[in-house]
């Protein structure tokens, strides 16, 4: 129980302009990847609340036909507020901001990312960007209304802070660039010695390949998003059809980076599912080489298939059918992550903790999303169900009930991690059925509402509808008031949680071995890795490595 | 924890020894990650030529109608000044790496002039254009067919960021000769410069293709 007061990172810390006496300045300064991962963490929760209250107040807009609380303008000005909050400023600095910032060099054996004092400036970028889009909403005619796709030729007329939020979104994707070239290079030369790729732990995987995504895709969206920039402001012509120009090649270009978008968003959650399963299955996963290469694969086939959001805006027939059957393809890699989770639990002596419960609640509801993407891409159908509530049913299944799920999942199977504590498992689970109940209240009627033909971005609706949004509007305030709860849970949790020592979860991987919360410099002896992650013997773990890491003498 | 010059060294059950990559002093990690940043690049570029290729294929004959208004002599000495600049960028690395530090800075010195040469018959350029009423949105531009106004629009547009990227570049040059005064690039280390030189490459590189997408295609007169 001592390494409550054994020095940690909270203690001590290397900053980019030498030693500073203001605790404040020591925290925005740092280059300590573990206090950047929880600057992430604050900024990125602060946004994700305000995030759910807009959504909330569209809910509560819907709740009957006619207008309630606000007029359509400010109701499309909500669902684009908040879908950029999500997207941009939550979703996809997500998993790999918070978490691949702070466990990443723990998982692989590394004092540090390569470059940690571009990683501080990723965050800074990232601040920039999000001051940039809150900025929007006090000035001229208020947030941008074109929804969170800024598609084109409507958001080259609209007279709102387009612009400000164009340019929020190419210096977010500017910090995830920088965070994805941080990762590769991290990945690839600060691993500990004998650890080969395929002696990775499968969040690593997960990383690398979001990373590579972030690198190759997000140009092409910064670009796009200069060019629409360029035509509000010059009149260059490329998105304008009056001048020769076409709004549908602004939908392939966008989508070019916001599908692999998508899989960057769910690959890091794929990684984290692999490394909760083990721990609570006391076990080996199932097919560790087939998950790993399943990731790279994901990220491979996800850059081909932007195509399938556009199967309504007028595409070659062959164009079409490739689409369609590339999208199916990526169904492949994904379900053999399922079946290898499935066949990892099979048998297996389940402790459900409370990351457990959220992992086997993530198989559920991202299974459900999976397969009614499946259902969209078919050619005739997304026909009708194109632009519907079924859309955005499917959307939340896989993002909320895949990425935020599983971000939840790491927020507490790491929390012991970051502060040393444990929280309160109790309550922890009564969250998690709030959440995974209201989760489902919420967005299941959606599914049926599209396939009877509600479309989506509506502000009003008929009567026949009615009953659909009364049953979400009650979903949406079971979700939040749950969510609210484990978030009291957790940071009550801070100061009062039980001290834990440094492995409670008895977990085999790197970053459990050293004091929780971990030292500044992480390692101080790096060990040689010549075994696999996840190596249980009778349930448990095969080595201690806390020895060689700790080290006999000092320096 | 405390700074060690020599590297740290570690031991597998054979007794092979394995070293230790240390994180603030690492000659391939920083290339590696260079090299990330140059493929961002890449899809920056290779989105607009993407937007490019699409409308040439659409408007092939109004877009070599358009290119007919270009200098391709002005074009032409651009790009043999910006060859030239990244044959002194790369002299100046060689001469780093011989601790030969004042022809490195001279090197450096005569690179950023090069570039001044191409950034002002650039502006020379533009202004020949403007001043015929050719920019975006002009009237005399909207009046012309959708090709060339989209030729025009991508002109300014992707020479404008190659020119925003010349500028970046003699800024970092810059940089880099303060580094040199301050001993922090030596014959020893001298990443920084080396990725300044593939900058510059790839700043290069993108002309090269610019130049005959835009200047060249009419080339023999337009039909």
């Amino acid at each position: 129980m001592d390494n409550l007061t054994k020095k940690s990172f909270y203690d001590e810390t290397h900053t980019v302009f030498g030693h500073h006496e203001s605790k404040l300045l020591q925290w925005i300064f740092t280059i300590d990847h573990k206090r950047i991962a929880l600057l992430y963490l604050v900024v990125m929760m602060a946004f994700f609340i305000i995030a759910i209250f807009v959504a909330l107040s569209m809910r509560m807009e819907l709740f009957a036909p006619g207008q309630q609380i606000m007029d359509p303008n400010t109701y499309n000005q909500a669902f684009t507020l908040h879908g950029v909050i999500m997207i941009f400023l939550f979703v996809i600095p997500g998993i790999p901001a918070v978490f691949g910032n702070f466990l990443l060099p723990l998982l692989i054996g590394a004092r540090d990312v390569s470059f940690p004092r571009l990683n501080l400036l990723s965050w800074w970028l990232y601040m920039f960007g999000a001051l940039l889009a809150v900025m929007s909403l006090f000035v001229g005619q208020g947030f941008a209304d074109t929804g969170w796709t800024f598609y084109a030729p409507y958001s080259v007329q609209t007279g709102t802070n387009v612009i400000f939020a164009l340019t929020a979104a190419y210096i977010l994707g500017l910090a995830s660039i920088l965070t994805g070239i941080n990762f590769v290079v991290t990945v690839h030369r600060l691993r500990a010695p004998g650890m080969g790729f395929f002696k990775m732990p499968l969040f690593v995987w997960g990383l690398y390949s979001t990373a590579w995504i972030q690198i190759l895709a997000t140009p092409v969206v910064g670009i796009t998003l200069i060019l629409v920039i360029l035509e509000r402001t010059l009149g260059i012509g490329i998105f304008d059809p009056s001048k020769g120009g076409d709004p549908i090649l602004y939908e392939h270009l966008f989508w070019i980076y916001s599908h692999p978008a998508v899989y960057l968003m769910i690959l890091p959650a794929f990684g984290v599912v692999s490394e909760i399963l083990p721990t609570f299955c006391r076990r080996t996963i199932f097919g560790y080489r087939s998950i790993a290469i399943s990731s790279a694969m994901i990220a491979i086939i996800g850059y081909l298939v932007w195509g399938h959001h556009l199967l309504t805006s007028g595409m070659s027939e062959w164009a079409k059918i490739i689409f369609a059957f590339l999208t199916f393809f990526v169904a492949i890699p994904t379900g053999i992550k399922f079946f290898d989770w499935v066949a990892t639990m099979y048998k297996a002596s389940i402790i459900f903790a409370t990351p457990m419960l959220w992992v086997v609640g993530t198989i559920i509801t991202f299974a459900i999303g999976g397969l009614t993407g499946l259902t969209l891409v078919t050619i005739g159908v997304d026909v009708h169900l194109h632009d519907t509530y079924f859309v955005v049913a499917h959307f939340h299944y896989t993002i909320f009930g895949g990425v935020v799920f599983m971000l939840f999942a790491a927020m507490h199977y790491w929390f012991p991690k970051f502060t040393g504590r444990m929280y309160c498992e109790r309550s922890a689970k009564k969250a998690f059925y709030g959440i995974f109940i209201g989760f489902n209240t919420l967005w299941f009627p959606m599914f049926l509402a599209g396939a009877y033909g509600m479309p989506r971005r509506y502000f009003d609706y008929l009567p026949e509808f009615e009953i659909y949004h009364k049953i979400a509007g009650v979903g949406a305030v079971i979700t939040i008031a749950s969510i609210l709860y484990m978030l009291y849970i957790l940071i009550k949790a801070i100061k009062n949680g039980e001290p834990c020592g440094n492995n409670p979860w008895n977990s085999t991987t790197l970053e459990w071995q050293i004091s929780s919360p971990p030292p500044l410099e992480n390692f101080k002896n790096i060990p040689y890795v010549d075994f696999m992650p996840y190596e249980y013997e009778k349930g448990q773990p095969k080595r201690d490595l806390t020895k060689i890491i700790e080290g006999g003498n000092h320096d | 924890m405390t700074e060690t010059t020599s590297p740290e060294i570690i031991y597998d059950k054979e007794g092979n020894a394995h070293e230790i990559v240390d994180f603030n002093d690492d000659y391939t990690g920083s290339k590696l990650g260079f090299w990330l940043f140059l493929f961002t690049e890449l899809m920056l570029f290779g989105a607009m030529f993407l937007v490019f290729s699409f409308f040439f294929y659409r408007f092939s004959n109004d877009f070599v109608v358009a290119s007919d208004n270009l200098n391709l002599v002005l074009g032409g000495i651009n790009t043999i000044v910006l060859l030239l600049s990244t044959y002194f960028m790369g002299i100046s690395l060689l001469s780093i790496r011989q601790n030969n530090i004042e022809k490195s800075k001279k090197m450096i010195y005569i690179t950023i002039i090069l570039s001044i040469i191409f950034l002002t018959i650039k502006y020379f350029e533009w202004m020949a254009e403007i001043h015929h009423g050719i920019y975006p949105d002009s009237q005399a531009l909207n009046a012309l067919s959708h090709g060339e106004i989209l030729f025009f629009g991508l002109y300014f547009t992707m020479t404008g960021f190659h020119g925003i990227h010349i500028i970046v570049g003699i800024g970092v040059m810059l940089w880099a000769v303060k580094l040199i005064n301050n001993k922090k690039i030596t014959a020893q280390k001298y990443v920084v410069l080396e990725n300044i030189a593939l900058y510059w490459d790839i700043v290069h590189l993108v002309w090269v293709f610019l130049f005959p997408l835009f200047y060249m295609i009419s080339f023999g007169g337009a039909s």
